[in-house]
C-alpha cells in the first residue's frame, strides 16, 4: 500500500514538474506576457520596400516599443507592400507621423520606427500612416557607394 | 436415431475433423476428440505434435483452417470476442510456464481473475484467494513474488489461480515438465483431488507416460497430425499397435525412426571425398 | 530472376501485413481509452514507470544540452559582437527543435525499449496468452494503459528539456561568459512565439510520444516469442523510433515554421 501512495505522489509531482516547466516557459522564455495585453488597434502603413521586416517585429517611438506588425502583404494596385500595425491601447498616434523601418545594430532585426507628427488628433482604427521611409537596402548603398567611388577615380 | 440429448451432456468439449497448419507445416490432419465430463482426459504425443495448438485451439486462441471445435453445446470457433470472453470464464488454463504476472504478488495473482470479473468485497476476495491457496497448499506463501517460487510453486500458484474462478474446464499444458519427483507427485494429486473436489473435466497435455496413465481416465495419442490411437490406459498399454508400443515403452527405434531423415551415410561420408579425388 | 522478383513480392508483403497489424493495434488502443480512465489505477502505475524513471535522464541531459549551447553559441556569436543574441539562440532551437527531439530520442531508449522488453517478455512467458485464458483482455489490460501513459509523458518531458536546457544555457552564458541578465532573457522572450514556437513544439512532442510509443508497444507485442525475437524487437523499436522521430521533426518543421 505504501509504495503505491509513493508511486501516485511521485507521478503528481512528475505532472506538476512538467507544468511549472510549461509555467516558466510561457512566461520567462516565450512572448506571452506581452501578447496577454489587449489588443489595441490596427493602423496601415505602405512602404516601397521592407527590406527584412517580418511579422511580429517590433514598432516604437523614440525606442519605447508600442506596438507589433501583425500582417505584411502585398497591395496589387501600387505593388507596394501593406503592413498592418497592432498598436498597443492608449497610445496616440499623431496624424502626420512618419513611419520608417529600420536595423536595429548592424545586423540586427529590422522594425518600425515612429516619428510623431505635430498634429492634435490621434489616428483611429484602421487608419493609414500615409508618411513612409523604406528599408535601407545594404547592396544598393554598396553599391552606389562603389559606383561613386569609380566615378571619382575615373575623374 | 441416437440420443443427442445424453451425448451433448455427456460429451463436454468435441473437436470433429479438425484441421490446423502453421505456415507451410500442417500440424492436424482431421483430428476427432471427445471429451468425457467429469473425467481426467490425456492427450499425449511426442514433442511437437501441438498438443498445446490443440490447448489453444479449444480455448478459442487459435482459429482451425476446417474442422469445428465445440465447447459444452458452442462452437469455439464461431463464436465472436465476447461470446469467447464468456466462454473462457468458464475454463481455466495452466500453463507450461506457469504464466503468473511478473510484477504481481502471489496473493494479487490468485486474485487477479476475480477482481477482473467480478465486484465481490475485498474481504470476500480475501478469503477466496487465502481458500484457493490452501487447497494447493501454499497459503502461507501468499506475500511472495513470482520470482521467489521454485517452478512447482509457481506451478501451484498458477493452479490457484487458473481454479478461482470455480471453472468447469480445466486444461493442463505440460503440468509434470521439469518437475523433480516430489512436486510432480503434488501436481499429479493436486490434479486429482481437485478434479473430483470441484466436479471439474480436466485435459492433460503431456509426454510423461506414468503420470498420465496413473491419472487419467482416457488417453488419447497424437502423431503426426493425426490420433494414432485412444483408450482406457490399460487399452492403450495392451495395444498392438507397433507405434503405440514403441512410444508407451519408449524405444530408441521402431516406426518411429532414430534418425531425423537423411541422405545415404555411406554416400554422404565418401562421396564428396570420392568427387574430389577424381577432380585431383 | 522470378526468384529475385518473388522475394520482393514476398519480403513487400509481409511488411504490409506487419503495418496491418499495427494498425489494428493502435485503433484497439485509441478505442481502450475508456477502460484506461476507468481503472486510473493501471495509467498512474504506467506513468511513473514511463515517465517519472524518464524525469532524471531527460532533465540533466537538457541542462548538459543546453550548457553546451551556450558555450558553443557564444564563441560562435561573439565573433560577430552579437553575444546578446545567445538567449534567442539558445531559446528557440531548444523549444521549437532540441527539447521535443532529444526527448524523443532519450524516451525511446530509456522508456520505449523497456516497454518493448517488458511486452515482449511477458508474451514470452505466457503471461498475455494466459490473461486471453483468464478472459482478460490484454490490449486493455496491459498495452493499453503503457500507451497513453507514454503519449501523456512525452510533452511533459519535453518540456522539461526545454526548461533544463534554458536554465543549462543561462548558467554558462549569463553566470559564467558574462552575458547580461536582462539581455539574455528579453532576446530570449521577443523572439519566441507563445503560439508559433512554444505550442508547436508541444504539438511536435505529442506526435511523437504518440508514434514512439506505439512503435515501442507493437514491437512488444508483436515480438517473437523468444530471448532471440525480444531482443531484435527491443532494437527495431529504438532505430525506428529514432527514424520516425527525425523524419517526421523535418515534415513538422516544414508545416509549422518553413515556407516549404
Amino acid at each position: 500500500m505504501e509504495n503505491r501512495n509513493l508511486t501516485e505522489v511521485l507521478v503528481g509531482l512528475f505532472v506538476t514538474a512538467g507544468f511549472i516547466a510549461l509555467f516558466f516557459l510561457a512566461m520567462n522564455v516565450s512572448n506571452l506576457r506581452e501578447s496577454s495585453v489587449p489588443d489595441g488597434y490596427t493602423l496601415l502603413a505602405r512602404f516601397a520596400n521592407i527590406g527584412g521586416l517580418k511579422t511580429r517585429s517590433p514598432i516604437t517611438i523614440s525606442g519605447v516599443k508600442v506596438g507589433r506588425v501583425s500582417t505584411i502583404s502585398l497591395d496589387q494596385d501600387s505593388y507596394n507592400a501593406l503592413v498592418t500595425l497592432k498598436i498597443n491601447p492608449g497610445v496616440c498616434i499623431p496624424d502626420e507621423t512618419i513611419a520608417s523601418i529600420l536595423t536595429s545594430g548592424l545586423l540586427g532585426e529590422q522594425y518600425i520606427g515612429l516619428e510623431p507628427g505635430g498634429m492634435d488628433e490621434c489616428l483611429e482604427n484602421q487608419d493609414e500612416i500615409e508618411l513612409t521611409q523604406s528599408a535601407i537596402i545594404l547592396e544598393k548603398l554598396i553599391s552606389k557607394f562603389l559606383f561613386n567611388k569609380a566615378d571619382s577615380n575615373a575623374k | 436415431m441416437p440420443k443427442p440429448t445424453s451425448k451433448s451432456s455427456n460429451i463436454i468439449v468435441s473437436v470433429t475433423d479438425l484441421s490446423f497448419s502453421r505456415g507451410h507445416r500442417q500440424i492436424f490432419n482431421g483430428v476427432n476428440i471427445d471429451i468425457r465430463r467429469g473425467k481426467i482426459t490425456a492427450i499425449m504425443g511426442p514433442s511437437g505434435t501441438g498438443k498445446t495448438t490443440l490447448l489453444k485451439l479449444i480455448g478459442g486462441q487459435l482459429h482451425p483452417q476446417a474442422g469445428k471445435v465445440s465447447v459444452d453445446g458452442s462452437i469455439v470457433n464461431q463464436l465472436n470476442r465476447s461470446q469467447l470472453f464468456t466462454l473462457r470464464k468458464r475454463m481455466g488454463m495452466l500453463f507450461q510456464s506457469g504464466a503468473l504476472l511478473t510484477d504481481l504478488s502471489v496473493y494479487e495473482n490468485v486474485a487477479f481473475p476475480m477482481r477482473e470479473h467480478t465486484k465481490l468485497p475485498e474481504s470476500m476476495i480475501h478469503s477466496l484467494v487465502l481458500m484457493k491457496l490452501d487447497a494447493v497448499g501454499l497459503r502461507g506463501a501468499h506475500k511472495l513474488m513470482p520470482s521467489q517460487l521454485s517452478g512447482g510453486m509457481a506451478r501451484r500458484v498458477a493452479l490457484a489461480r487458473a481454479i478461482a474462478l470455480d471453472p468447469q474446464i480445466m486444461m493442463y499444458d505440460e503440468p509434470f515438465a521439469g518437475q523433480d519427483p516430489l512436486s510432480m507427485g503434488v501436481l499429479l494429486k493436486l490434479i486429482h483431488v481437485l478434479n473430483n473436489a470441484l466436479n471439474l473435466t480436466s485435459i492433460v497435455v503431456t509426454h510423461d507416460i506414468h503420470e498420465a496413465f496413473t491419472i487419467a481416465d482416457h488417453v488419447y495419442l497424437i502423431s503426426e497430425g493425426k490420433v494414432i490411437e485412444h483408450g482406457s490406459p490399460k487399452q492403450i498399454q495392451t495395444s498392438e499397435s507397433k507405434w503405440v508400443q514403441q512410444f508407451v515403452n519408449g524405444n530408441y527405434d521402431g516406426p518411429v525412426p532414430f534418425h531425423y531423415p537423411a541422405a545415404d551415410y555411406q554416400q554422404e561420408l565418401f562421396g564428396i571425398v570420392a568427387s574430389k579425388s577424381i577432380q585431383s | 530472376m522470378i526468384n529475385l522478383i518473388q522475394a520482393l513480392g514476398d519480403s513487400t508483403l509481409s511488411r504490409l501485413s506487419t503495418l496491418g497489424r499495427a494498425c489494428l493495434l493502435l485503433i484497439n488502443l485509441l478505442t481502450a481509452i475508456g477502460s484506461v480512465l476507468y481503472r486510473f489505477r493501471l495509467l498512474v502505475a504506467q506513468l511513473y514507470s514511463v515517465g517519472v524513471l524518464t524525469f532524471l535522464i531527460v532533465v540533466v541531459s537538457g541542462f548538459f544540452i543546453g550548457m553546451v549551447l551556450g558555450l558553443q553559441g557564444y564563441t560562435t556569436l561573439s565573433d560577430f559582437g552579437a553575444e546578446s543574441a545567445l538567449g534567442q539562440m539558445v531559446g528557440t532551437s531548444l523549444v521549437r527543435e532540441l527539447g521535443p527531439v532529444m526527448a524523443a530520442l532519450l524516451f525511446a531508449g530509456r522508456a520505449g525499449s523497456a516497454l518493448t522488453a517488458e511486452i515482449g517478455l511477458m508474451k514470452a512467458t505466457e503471461q498475455l496468452s494466459g490473461m486471453e485464458m483468464m478472459a482478460v483482455d490484454p490490449i486493455k489490460r496491459i498495452i493499453a494503459p503503457r500507451f497513453w501513459a507514454g503519449f501523456i509523458s512525452m510533452p511533459v518531458l519535453a518540456l522539461l528539456l526545454s526548461a533544463a536546457g534554458i536554465l543549462g544555457g543561462y548558467l554558462v552564458g549569463v553566470e559564467m561568459l558574462g552575458v547580461d541578465n536582462g539581455i539574455f532573457w528579453s532576446r530570449m522572450q521577443s523572439t519566441i512565439d507563445f503560439k508559433a514556437d512554444l505550442m508547436n513544439g508541444v504539438i511536435k512532442s505529442i506526435v511523437f510520444g504518440f508514434v514512439v510509443t506505439w512503435i515501442a508497444v507493437f514491437e512488444g507485442y508483436d515480438a517473437i516469442p523468444t530471448s532471440e525475437g525480444v531482443g531484435r524487437a527491443t532494437t527495431r523499436t529504438v532505430v525506428y523510433s529514432a527514424f520516425a522521430i527525425l523524419g517526421m521533426d523535418f515534415v513538422l518543421t516544414a508545416l509549422m515554421f518553413g515556407d516549404l
